[in-house]
């Protein structure tokens, strides 16, 4: 607030009103002309107008038809005629010899049917692709001659690419690449493949209703056994990496609390008469906060491996700074006279923190660890990506790998799942815990840092 | 609280009798509660160190190992330490940049999200729910989850943490502000109304003069934390300093100066960082100390 000087006059008053609003004036269009020369100059400074040439659209087009569909690979091999199907091409998602999806009818010559009358043939010698509105491909491969393709007369339209040694042909029913090794096709479907079982499990394709039948009957056990060991989808070591990330949350964050009570009352002036411990003790963990939680990390996965318990630690340690230097907070604003209560009824020093000191402290302390569990989840998630554990982990590999993009949106889906159920969690718990609006709000505001 | 005063016609022995069943009842809970809380500490500890690849035990007797050796290259190459500051000093830029950026722009998104889901202020009042679940979603992604995917889209550099921080920090700040819009007052917005003034206008000139110091002493927090996750997400492929780190790290041996020279540039910059910030926020919030 501007408060002027009483003994001003009108006119004094005026002038001196002018020149507020003119510097007001000029604090409003300087700000935002500072944050948009900031703005560009990072536009520049990061290279932005380079990156569309880096972009990929061609990823980003992969990446959002895979998370949602999937393909089927019908694959013939051109040396010796034999033909396999496999989901996503995986072994662990191959057909068992001789059998097929209803579509792909196995022979001498065999018919994948695409679908809107798209048919592929794939014969004793020649590959045929039946296309309607278009007309009949027919692609011979060799070893000696590559592929020798016949297109219907006229103009090749561009989703087809015909060369000496490949044929590529893209429709919407499906793909079909013919090289002299080998011919293959492409059947995309929507959903995730394989979810609940695998192919060698007898329960594939079942319907909800055969199940349930089924697990009444005593099959429920090795129902559950072949959903939990599925190799496409891996939900054991998921449901793992899931236990992992929450258990480095928990420990890590409760872990800090433990070690950071008793250091924070070593922080106090109330408590601790001995300037120089406080001032050591203070130190101490503006150097364990300062350090940051990456540099951490990096130093104790070289002590301790990958593992949960690296990142548990990690956050035990960074944490323990953090919370150190609120608890202290909380234990400085202490009301002394409940203190006094105590000591008057003859209690000794252990009994006063007790029954003086605990009590007011706990809500604070409570929320706080409360309020640290939740952003610790997400923190263990990246945590895990750097020391090797938990759901972190997976996710990385299956980013690495740049195909299994299906798992790599089953595993987002997961961890925001996570991370809202913690966070409604931990809400639920600290309403429990503390009744008290007003506790709650200032405790907030506090560990809006975190 | 035990509520003692309820029945006024007890005698004392009863209300001691039904104090200490009181007390008996509470100490059986928190001792119950405590036994559970260390059974599940114990056991989640012996799960983790289970399954971790080095155990905890010896692990501790190694914990210095590394510090002293990076620390012992670092010191015997002192004089090299300028000059290794002074080739990180850019990537270091960049992890500021970044950090600085997408508060910048987690801010503006963020104040957009939480008007348009204040009750008073929002532009669409039905949309309200809508835009709060923008803003948990927002909050719940780790960065790490978008900046992989945006690294693969765009290639590595600051873009894609900058974009995956920024996200975070408009659904993170976004509920902060709109707790700050809860309290402010909605007089000058109806005042503007009532001369006929736009929403953008109302929201510019009633709301965020009242809220602006809060905001900006909620967005200065957020870039301390934003200066971390920006360093993390180097680690991981993006950029700044954190990049740095991990190539000097996977050298090994003989190059740990470097690593040495880029923990001491990123810890001096959090300290100062620190250290302005809350001089400032102290600022903001208390007023200047005339």
């Amino acid at each position: 607030m501007t408060t002027f000087s009483t003994d001003l006059g009108i006119e004094g008053l005026k002038s001196e009103t002018d020149r507020l609003f003119a510097r007001k004036r000029i604090i409003n269009f300087a700000l935002p002309v500072l944050v948009l020369l900031y703005l560009g100059y990072v536009f520049f400074a990061f290279e932005i107008p380079a990156l569309w040439q880096k972009a990929s659209i061609e990823n980003a087009r992969t990446l959002v038809s895979d998370s949602y569909s999937y393909k089927t690979h019908v694959t013939r091999d051109n040396r010796d005629a034999s033909v396999s199907v496999a989901i996503e091409g995986e072994r662990k998602g191959a057909y068992p010899d001789g059998m097929s999806p209803e579509w792909v009818s196995l022979g001498e010559t065999t018919v994948i049917d695409l679908e809107d009358g798209h048919v592929v043939r794939f014969g004793p010698e020649t590959i045929e692709y039946d296309i309607p509105g278009y007309g009949l491909i027919r692609a011979t491969p060799s070893r000696s001659k590559g592929v020798q393709a016949e297109l219907p007369a006229g103009p090749v339209p561009e989703w087809i690419n015909v060369s000496k040694n490949r044929l590529a042909i893209k429709t919407e029913a499906g793909r079909l690449t013919v090289t002299r090794n080998r011919s293959e096709v492409f059947r995309y479907f929507t959903g995730w493949e394989l979810f609940f079982f695998t192919l060698d499990s007898p329960y594939h394709g079942m319907s909800l209703p055969d199940l349930a039948g089924r697990a009444v009957s005593g099959e429920a056990g090795a129902i559950f056994n072949d959903f939990w060991t599925n190799k496409m989808w891996r939900h054991q070591d998921v449901a793992w990496a899931i236990v992992e990330t929450l258990l480095m949350a928990f420990l890590g964050t409760l872990g800090a609390g433990l070690v950071a009570l008793p250091l924070a009352f070593l922080a106090t002036r109330n408590f601790m008469p001995i300037r120089a411990i406080r001032f050591a003790t203070r130190r101490v963990f503006d150097f364990v906060r300062g350090v940051d939680s990456l540099i951490w990390t990096v130093v104790l996965s070289r002590a301790f491996g990958p593992g949960p318990l690296t990142g548990a630690l990690a956050i035990l340690v960074t944490d323990t700074g953090t919370f150190g230097k609120i608890f202290s907070e909380a234990l400085e604003n202490v009301d002394q006279k409940q203190i006094e209560g105590v000591q008057s009824t003859g209690a000794r020093a252990i009994q006063r923190y007790r029954f003086g000191v605990i009590p007011q402290v706990t809500p604070v302390l409570l929320s706080q660890l409360l309020y640290f569990l939740e952003s610790n989840t997400r923190s263990a998630t990246i945590i895990g990506a750097i020391t090797g554990g938990g759901i972190g982990l997976l996710l990385t590999q299956a980013i690495i790998t740049q195909k299994d993009w299906e798992e790599v949106a089953y595993y987002i889906v997961l961890i925001i799942l996570m991370v809202m159920l913690m966070d409604w969690f931990s809400g639920w718990l600290r309403r429990r815990l503390i009744k008290g609006e007003v506790s709650e709000k200032k405790a907030k505001r506090k560990s809006a840092k975190a | 609280m035990a509520d003692l005063s309820a029945a006024p016609n007890m005698s004392v022995d009863q209300i001691r009798e039904s104090y200490t069943a009181l007390t008996r009842r509470k100490r059986v809970y928190g001792g119950i509660l405590l036994v559970v809380f260390v059974a599940l500490m114990a056991a989640g500890f012996r799960t983790a160190d289970d399954r971790n690849a080095g155990s905890f035990s010896d692990g501790i007797g190694r914990l210095f190992d590394y510090p002293a050796e990076v620390l012992g290259e670092a010191a015997e190459k002192i004089a090299l330490m300028p000059g290794h500051m002074a080739h990180f000093f850019p990537a270091l830029v960049e992890t500021l940049n970044i950090a600085a950026a997408s508060t910048l722009i987690g801010a503006l998104a963020g104040t957009v999200l939480s008007l348009l889901s204040t009750r008073g202020m929002a532009r669409w009042p039905r949309l309200i729910p809508v835009f709060r679940r923008i803003m948990d979603i927002c909050r719940a992604i780790p960065e790490i989850v978008i900046a992989l995917v945006l690294i693969f889209l765009l290639g590595g550099g600051p873009v894609p943490a900058m974009i995956a921080i920024a996200i975070h920090t408009a659904g993170a700040l976004g509920k902060l502000f709109s707790e700050v819009n809860e309290n402010a007052s909605l007089k000058p917005v109806e005042g503007l109304q009532s001369v006929g003034a736009t929403w953008a206008q109302r929201m510019f000139l009633g709301v965020i003069p009242q809220v602006g110091p809060n905001y900006v002493s909620y967005a200065l927090l957020r870039f301390e934390i934003n200066i971390r996750a920006s360093a993390i997400l180097g680690f991981v492929g993006a950029g700044g300093i954190g990049y740095e780190l991990r190539n000097s790290m996977s050298w090994g041996q003989g190059r740990y100066d470097e690593a040495a020279a880029i923990f001491v540039l990123l810890f001096a910059t959090i300290v100062i960082v620190d250290q302005a910030s809350g001089h400032l926020r102290d600022r903001l919030t208390h007023g200047a100390k005339a």
